[in-house]
């Protein structure tokens, strides 16, 4: 229901989806997998693959997705 | 915890816990100055534990530089160098939460300084995983900094706010992990419970999330009603929320419980 009513509500918002929306969207697909490792694959999808240490640290604050993953917009 | 309300003491007295473990953490903003630890490391090795006895609650704490004050390097190493200074400290556990935030070459290497500090002075390690896009990547750096180093003991460190993405990493590594808990965001008490579910109880612990965000001091009695909920034994209740941390903590000659 949670994830029901927050798409709802970004279907009611103007502006286009940002890089976190559509990996949200496409981790939404794993749900469907039939595995039983389904909060893994999630995680997994949203995360950072790469294995070498950043420049620097930025922002303090993780948001959520990895900004570089390709996902498709819909 | 460092706080100025007494709220959390007395639920947690109230519910039953036996002690407090606070690691070093942020404060909310970056620290201007090695004095700015210095009086941070007095506040948990000498105001909190004895504002704890007045609940009866031994207190113990943890020593670090945290990750999101780790990017200035000049900062991080004079605060390093300061805090063997605090070890010998009748409360003081060992180092953490030492690890990563957004997995920056200077926080790696802050991570490794604190790392060998821990080594040379013998001390338990209890590490940051970061959080949700970072987690992964940050888990395995720290993972196969860990093991390059022989002189550490897997045994005697716990990497926290492990999920299920990275827990099997920590476990299959030979380290305890640790599940921090959340009342919304992160990992949640039936989460945890699903970890425990699948993982088995061995090395395995749970905490409570205290941070200044949204988190619930007593998210891990909470969750021993989870674990009731879905007819876990009282025995196995037990090993999570005290015979693990026990088994842990004991390690270090320092953590006493109240005599019985």
């Amino acid at each position: 229901m949670d994830v029901a009513a927050f798409l709802d509500r970004v279907q009611r918002a103007d502006g286009p989806d940002d890089f976190r929306l559509k990996a949200f969207r496409a981790a939404l697909g794993r749900l469907r997998s039939g595995r039983p490792d389904r909060a893994r694959l999630v995680l997994a999808s949203l995360s950072d693959p790469t294995a070498k240490p950043g420049k620097a640290a930025g922002n303090k604050n993780a948001c959520g997705a990895w900004p570089g993953a390709k996902t498709t917009g819909h | 915890m460092v706080s100025r309300t007494t709220d959390d003491y007395l639920a947690l007295a109230a519910a039953g816990c036996e002690a407090v473990c606070e690691p070093a953490f942020w404060a909310g903003f970056d620290r201007g100055s090695v004095e700015g630890f210095h009086d941070y490391f007095c506040q948990l090795t000498e105001y909190e534990p004895q504002r704890a006895a007045k609940f009866g609650l031994p207190h113990f704490a943890w020593l670090c530089l945290n990750p999101k004050e780790a990017e200035d390097l000049k900062l991080a190493e004079e605060v390093i160098e300061l805090i063997p200074k605090f070890l010998d400290r009748p409360n003081v556990l060992g180092i953490g939460e030492i690890g990563l935030n957004r997995n920056s070459r200077n926080e790696l290497k802050a991570f490794e300084r604190q790392m060998d500090l821990a080594a040379r002075c013998r001390q338990l390690i209890l590490v940051h995983t970061p959080h949700l896009e970072d987690k992964l990547k940050g888990t395995r750096l720290m993972i196969d900094a860990l093991k390059s180093d022989r002189r550490i003991n897997p045994a005697r460190v716990i990497i926290d706010h492990v999920e299920e993405h990275t827990i099997a990493l920590a476990l299959d590594a030979g380290f305890w992990a640790g599940m921090t808990l959340y009342p919304q965001s992160k990992c949640t008490a039936a989460r945890a419970v699903d970890m425990i579910e699948t993982y088995g109880p061995e090395r395995l612990w749970m905490n409570s999330a205290c941070d200044w965000g949204v988190s619930v001091p007593l998210a891990v009695p909470l969750a021993a009603l989870e674990m009731r909920r879905r007819g876990h034994s009282p025995a196995a209740v037990d090993r999570m929320l005290h015979g693990n941390p026990l088994q842990f903590l004991s390690q270090s000659p320092k953590f006493k419980l109240a005599a019985e």
